[in-house]
């Protein structure tokens, strides 16, 4: 099992979310993460979705999400050429003793405080996947009393555009040669 | 300016304006606005089934029979999901159909209004596309595109969900000249280095077999295949989908493959080495177990969905395009590997399927008791009635009964529920069939379960002048099921006898129903009997044939066992006989 993500321009219209998630859900994949929001084009949004599978599968996967008659266009996004982020709010214990460790860590992360209350810090940070784990891991200790995270999001690095005709597409077999 | 009409009106232009001649549906509160302006077209003829399952596959059989897009309607909620089992069964076997559902008002959609029911959410995995319309100015684009969707590429089903409001508010008919999806491009040309690769390993290879589905008649391409065929010398098989893609009289040709195929052609293309798979798609009937399917076959499949290629099987090459062009360009690229003197020689090929085909042919056997043989009556039906037939059926023994021992040599002439195996498919699929083409011959071979579904059909039949042919194949239970019960459950019957040769009294049943109804017992009145059918055609007929009901389907490979351990007879293997 490895990790992809897949970035699906879609058009923006009611029940195309609906659409893309039950036809994962019915052909047996597990979803770990989705973000959808629009795009520098008006009416085509972009999904971001990060799915667990093996290569092949992936391939039929995203066959059948080309068959929707909504979804634009699939991209996988090669780990190496983009940059991916989350954000997370975390709510985290924090009294007159361990406030000052607490904002210590959060300036090491480069995160950023955006509620003080007496008992508790609420912290915003954004980045990769894995710096989101190692800031969790460190602030666990003091407790978490709530936790949200976003869906990533990611872009591929360069000049290209993921509308650019070039662009590569993730179903291989379905080019369009016409 | 074009002039204010309502909702209602500006869909049966929008109908008009896509070329329908026939709906199939029932009105009810939601889609009540549509049927008034419906009575005035001129155009389009609206058939009142007596239930939506019946218009569904109504329509799906008027699709199959002649290529056009069928059409049916239902009004919300309960009418809607009536039409979800035909809707899903031609999202299986790609049939072109748009289904029209009428929706409780926009303002009440949510609401758990009555007669409310979220049918585009519902019918979203069985339908190639669905639109919910709640403006009554989208009316003509929605159906537009929805036509285009069910007609072109893959065919298949699609919804269009009509709020009652906008269907009663004002607007105008605009028809567009275009479709404009910006998602929907299906690719129709082949790529002509994959095609010459084709023709490569064909004319390499030693036992290649056709592997013919039901593609190969959605695309229209038996011509441009007999001529493959032809010029290949490649021995064909045509899966439950495709019998009639191909001639079965051709001398190429080796039967149908799969759970209940022929020896000859299960055996093909188990021991093939190249398999040219045109519009098939490797379902589980077919395969049978899938590691040891045609194990030493390398695969060239050819489709116009590009899902469907290494769904299952991996292809060797893939070819993605409509088999109408892909086909001549096959043909064309073989021509040239002909002309620099490269060309198969499958000589050895064909001693090895004409010994198996001497061997093993297609047959059955006479009952000792007497009673009469399903089998003989399916057959004799196919020699009486003619190539100027069409045949439906239902789903079970019949059904492979009909694939086995009715030669078809046309297309569209052989309609059944192969993909998802729908029991009552067959009568208002004929009923369906016969309104597309009223000077053929159509014939409903159905079995007593799979007739109680959907006989009432048959009442639409006799109201509507629409004289199909019924050959129930009654042999009083739920035979598949119990041929499964009789080879592994122990003959423990559990609830598979209908106790049908008693009641109903399908003579009676039909003559309530305004049909001739005949009855026919014994072999020598079969002949007879058929021919007394075919005389009638003022109304729809039904003969109940009351069949052997211990009758078997052979030859069969059991679910989720190999191709290879096929059984001719029960418990009898056949000898493949070395390698020659």
């Amino acid at each position: 099992m490895t990790r992809h993500t897949l970035s699906v321009l879609v058009q923006d219209q009611p029940g195309v979310l609906a659409r893309v998630a039950s036809l994962f859900s019915r052909r047996g994949f597990n979803i770990e993460s989705l973000a959808v929001g629009p795009t520098e084009v008006p009416d085509v949004s972009r999904m971001t979705i990060v799915v667990n599978v093996d290569g092949s599968p992936l391939e039929q996967v995203t066959k059948q999400l080309n068959k929707l008659i909504n979804v634009l266009k699939i991209v996988e996004l090669d780990p190496a050429a983009s940059v991916s982020r989350e954000i997370m709010l975390v709510k985290v214990k924090a009294d007159v003793d361990t406030r000052s460790r607490v904002i210590e860590v959060v300036q090491l992360f480069k995160a950023k405080v955006v509620d003080v209350a007496p008992e508790a810090l609420t912290i915003e940070i954004t980045g990769n996947p894995e710096k989101l784990t190692d800031f969790l891991k460190v602030m666990e200790p003091f407790g978490i009393k709530e936790l949200v995270k976003s869906g990533m999001v990611a872009v591929g690095r360069g000049s290209r555009s993921i509308s650019d005709r070039s662009s590569r597409p993730a179903d291989k077999s379905g080019e369009r040669t016409a | 300016m074009s002039e204010q009409i309502t909702g209602a009106q500006s869909l049966v232009l929008s109908l008009e304006a896509a070329g329908v001649t026939d709906v199939f549906g029932i009105p009810g509160g939601a889609i009540l606005p549509l049927y008034d302006p419906l009575m005035d077209s001129t155009q389009i003829r609206h058939i009142l089934v007596r239930h939506e399952q019946g218009a569904g596959h109504a329509a799906e059989g008027y699709a199959a029979a002649c290529g056009r897009v069928g059409v049916c309607m239902a009004t919300s909620g309960p009418g809607a999901t009536n039409l979800v089992t035909p809707i899903a069964d031609a999202h299986m076997d790609s049939v072109p159909m748009v289904a029209i559902t009428g929706q409780v008002a926009s303002s009440a959609i949510g609401t758990d209004a009555f007669q409310e029911a979220d049918i585009r959410g519902i019918t979203m995995p069985i339908t190639k596309h669905s639109f919910l319309v709640t403006n009554p100015d989208d009316i003509p684009r929605a159906v537009a595109e929805a036509f285009h969707i069910a007609s072109t590429g893959r065919p298949g089903p699609v919804l269009v969900d009509v709020s009652k409001d906008a269907l009663q508010a004002l607007t105008q008919f605009n028809w567009p000249t275009s479709v404009d999806l910006p998602g929907y491009h299906p690719v129709t040309r082949p790529h002509a280095k994959q095609v010459r690769e084709a023709a490569r390993l064909i004319v390499e290879a030693s036992q290649p077999v056709l592997y013919v589905g039901g593609g190969v008649i959605r695309a229209n391409a038996s011509a441009a295949l007999l001529r493959l065929a032809e010029l290949t010398g490649i021995p064909v098989v045509t899966t439950l989908m495709a019998r009639g893609a191909f001639p079965d009289d051709h001398k190429q040709h080796l039967g149908m493959p799969g759970m209940h195929g022929s020896v000859a052609a299960v055996g093909a293309l188990q021991k093939s080495d190249l398999l040219i798979t045109l519009g098939a798609r490797f379902d589980d009937r077919v395969t049978g177990k899938l590691s040891t399917f045609a194990p030493n076959a390398a695969v060239i499949h050819a489709d116009i969905d590009p899902a469907e290629i290494g769904k299952n099987r991996f292809a060797d090459v893939p070819i993605v395009g409509d088999l109408s062009e892909i086909i001549p360009d096959l043909v064309a690229a073989i021509e040239v590997e002909f002309a620099n003197n490269k060309r198969g020689d499958y000589e050895g090929w064909w001693a090895q399927l004409d010994r198996i085909l001497d061997t093993y042919p297609v047959g059955y056997d006479f009952p000792t008791d007497g009673t009469l043989s399903p089998q003989f009556v399916i057959e004799r039906l196919g020699i009486i009635s003619g190539d100027n037939s069409i045949f439906t059926s239902g789903v079970g023994q019949h059904q492979m009964w009909a694939a086995q021992f009715i030669k078809y040599n046309k297309p569209n002439t052989w309609l059944n529920s192969g993909g998802l195996g729908t029991m009552g498919y067959a009568v208002p699929a004929a009923m369906g069939a016969k309104v597309a083409m009223p000077d053929k011959t159509v014939w409903a071979i159905d079995g007593d379960g799979c007739f109680q579904m959907t006989n009432q059909e048959l009442v639409t039949c006799a109201i509507n002048e629409i004289p199909i042919k019924v050959a129930l194949i009654n042999n009083s239970s739920l035979g598949m099921v119990r041929q499964w019960q009789t080879l592994f459950y122990n003959e423990r019957y559990s609830n598979t006898n209908l106790e049908s040769h008693r009641i109903p009294d399908f003579v009676k049943l039909a003559d309530a129903y305004g049909c001739h109804g005949l009855r026919c017992e014994s072999q020598d009145q079969v002949d007879a009997t058929i021919e007394k059918a075919m005389s009638l055609n003022d109304a729809p007929v039904v003969i109940d044939f009351v069949v052997h009901k211990d009758a078997m389907v052979w030859p069969m490979v059991a679910a989720g066992a190999s191709n290879d351990e096929i059984q001719f007879a029960r418990s009898i293997a056949p000898e493949w006989g070395g390698e020659e």
